[in-house]
């Protein structure tokens, strides 16, 4: 048996939830206040994820860089795959917002997607 | 001189929330100032994700929330002048602006709404002995740096403070190659929500250190390493406890400060506590018609709650140019007790109020299992248990107008008491 204490990042209020890992791998959950936090602690113990956001580079843009993000949380032992895999990429203007930068990032199966709109600029 | 209905001073969020408040209830003659080159403010440089959860019950990062206020903006058609400046506002509402290419003008509003936002608190204000080394940076110019310019300020990186700001730079700065060593925090507690505890320090095993504090800055022209001592209750450095960090960087997340240098010159009333304007109901400051909202009347964790309240701001607004009938008004005190810092407002009146009027405060320290409670005078109104309270975390309660109007109330107290 194993008993973590989690703070839940679902949302600001940032619930204190209790989880227990039996040896049979069941888990008790409580502490949450709605259903994201347990959701949450069930891939926390299991498999976290997280969203990345970054940011990239820009030819001919009226802005240097570009914000990105993953489209949907990725696991959170590929955090830093993801990242070395944007910092070989150079993207042209113009842009918009949810544009996909990069197909199956550090094969996640998630895109990354802009979070801003880059005007060409000459 | 031109004539404008409404006047808004800053194109951030609470700016645009406020435009589109004020546009909604059925202003017309509206415009927005904004000294940048683009509208949005700071979110534009908070690429992180985390916004929009109350709002748009979506997750969102800063760029993206910004323009949907932006889009909203366009198809109202508000107007806006960006690179404008305003140097002065007189009691006549009379602004003054500078912008490169129309020069010097001015605008004659009937209503202004104070949306500045804040500024971080700077270096100066810390009195950290040592020489003044390059390397030393506010959190949120880091951010700028990294996020907008795509430069690194440094590689190996000390962080005091543990704002937001400074929380999200320490994953930022990490993920872009540096070494964050660690975050000193002088009080026992830290000044960010948790979540960006969990999701910026502990996933990259970054330590956060309370109740320690920067003693020393080495290094003659760049910085060459700092010195985190703690500290004891009194918050004074604790001998024999010092340890030095080899570091180029040291950045500074040690509060936001509301930024009412042309409230100030005005007359606008501020609060000691907020450093914001005092305001009532409306939202409306000691200058009648001069309204404020967001970081320049207290400053804020969730964008999401600027939006709500610069709407209030703008709405309100837009009820006193078209409301001329001169009401006596009859304040009553919102008084913050025991453990509550302060509220937004500080007093309302009852016949202006909404029906349900939200009273947002922050607490002074950490408390567990307590309770918020309201008193109308001497009677108490309401409780609502809390499991944990954080300075770092803006609470809030609401008001009925039907148990406050006709009502001989003179003060209602908000304090945090024992269960």
């Amino acid at each position: 048996m194993e008993k973590k204490e989690l703070t839940c990042i679902g949302c600001p209020m940032g619930c204190q939830i209790n989880v227990i890992i039996s040896n049979n791998n069941t888990l008790e959950i409580d502490g949450y206040t709605c259903e994201k936090g347990e959701i949450y602690a069930r891939k926390e113990v299991t498999n976290p994820t997280r969203i990345v956001t970054s940011s990239v580079y820009v030819n001919g843009g009226d802005k240097i860089t570009l914000s990105v993000k993953t489209a949907n949380d990725i696991p959170k032992s590929k955090i830093i795959d993801v990242i070395k895999e944007l910092k070989n990429i150079k993207v042209n203007a113009p842009i918009k917002v949810g544009t996909v930068i990069l197909n199956n990032v550090a094969n996640t199966g998630v895109n990354v997607v802009a979070t801003r709109e880059i005007k060409k600029c000459s | 001189m031109k004539n404008v209905d409404i006047v808004i001073i800053g194109g951030g969020p609470a700016g645009l929330s406020a435009a589109i408040g004020a546009y909604d209830k059925g202003a017309r003659d509206i415009l927005i100032l904004e000294r940048d080159k683009e509208l949005g403010g700071i979110l534009n440089q908070c690429i992180h994700n985390g916004f929009g959860l109350h709002t748009f019950k979506e997750e969102l990062t800063g760029p993206e929330y910004a323009k949907k206020y932006i889009d909203l903006i366009d198809e109202r058609k508000i107007q806006y002048k960006l690179h404008t400046t305003v140097l002065d506002i007189s009691k006549e509402k009379i602004i003054t602006t500078i912008n490169k290419e129309s020069g010097l003008q001015q605008y004659k509003a009937k209503a202004i709404i104070l949306a500045m936002g804040c500024r971080e608190r700077p270096r100066g204000a810390l009195n950290i002995a040592g020489y003044r080394p390059a390397g030393i940076y506010s959190a949120g110019t880091a951010q700028k740096l990294v996020n907008i310019e795509g430069l690194m300020p440094g590689k190996e990186v000390v962080i005091l403070g543990s704002g937001d700001i400074g929380l999200i730079m320490a994953r930022r700065m990490t993920l872009e190659g540096a070494k964050v060593k660690v975050v000193a925090e002088i009080m026992p507690y830290s000044g960010g929500l948790k979540r960006n505890i969990v999701q910026c320090l502990d996933d990259f095993n970054i330590p956060l250190k309370l109740s320690h504090t920067v003693v020393e800055i080495k290094g003659k022209d760049r910085v060459e390493s700092v010195v985190i001592a703690e500290v004891d209750d009194k918050m004074k450095p604790i001998k024999g406890t010092e340890e030095e960090y080899t570091c180029d960087t040291l950045l500074l997340s040690v509060g936001l400060i509301p930024e009412n240098e042309l409230s100030k010159e005005m007359g606008v009333e501020l609060s000691k506590v907020t450093s914001g304007p005092i305001v009532n109901e409306s939202l409306e400051t000691s200058e009648k018609g001069v309204f404020a909202c967001g970081n320049v009347l207290h400053v804020h964790d969730l964008v999401d709650f600027v939006s709500e309240e610069a709407k209030v701001a703008g709405e309100k607004a837009y009820d006193y140019i078209t409301n001329t009938s001169e009401e006596e008004k009859n304040y009553i005190n919102i008084i913050a007790k025991d453990g509550v810092r302060y509220t937004i407002p500080q007093k309302i009146d009852a016949k202006k109020m909404s029906d349900i009027q939200v009273v947002r405060f922050r607490v002074d320290n950490i408390y567990k299992n307590k309770k918020i409670t309201i008193y109308y005078d001497d009677k108490k109104v309401f409780e609502n248990n809390k499991k944990i309270l954080a300075p770092g975390e803006m609470e809030q309660v609401f008001l009925k107008k039907k148990d406050l109007i006709n009502q001989d109330i003179k003060n209602i107290v908000i304090k945090i008491e024992e269960k």
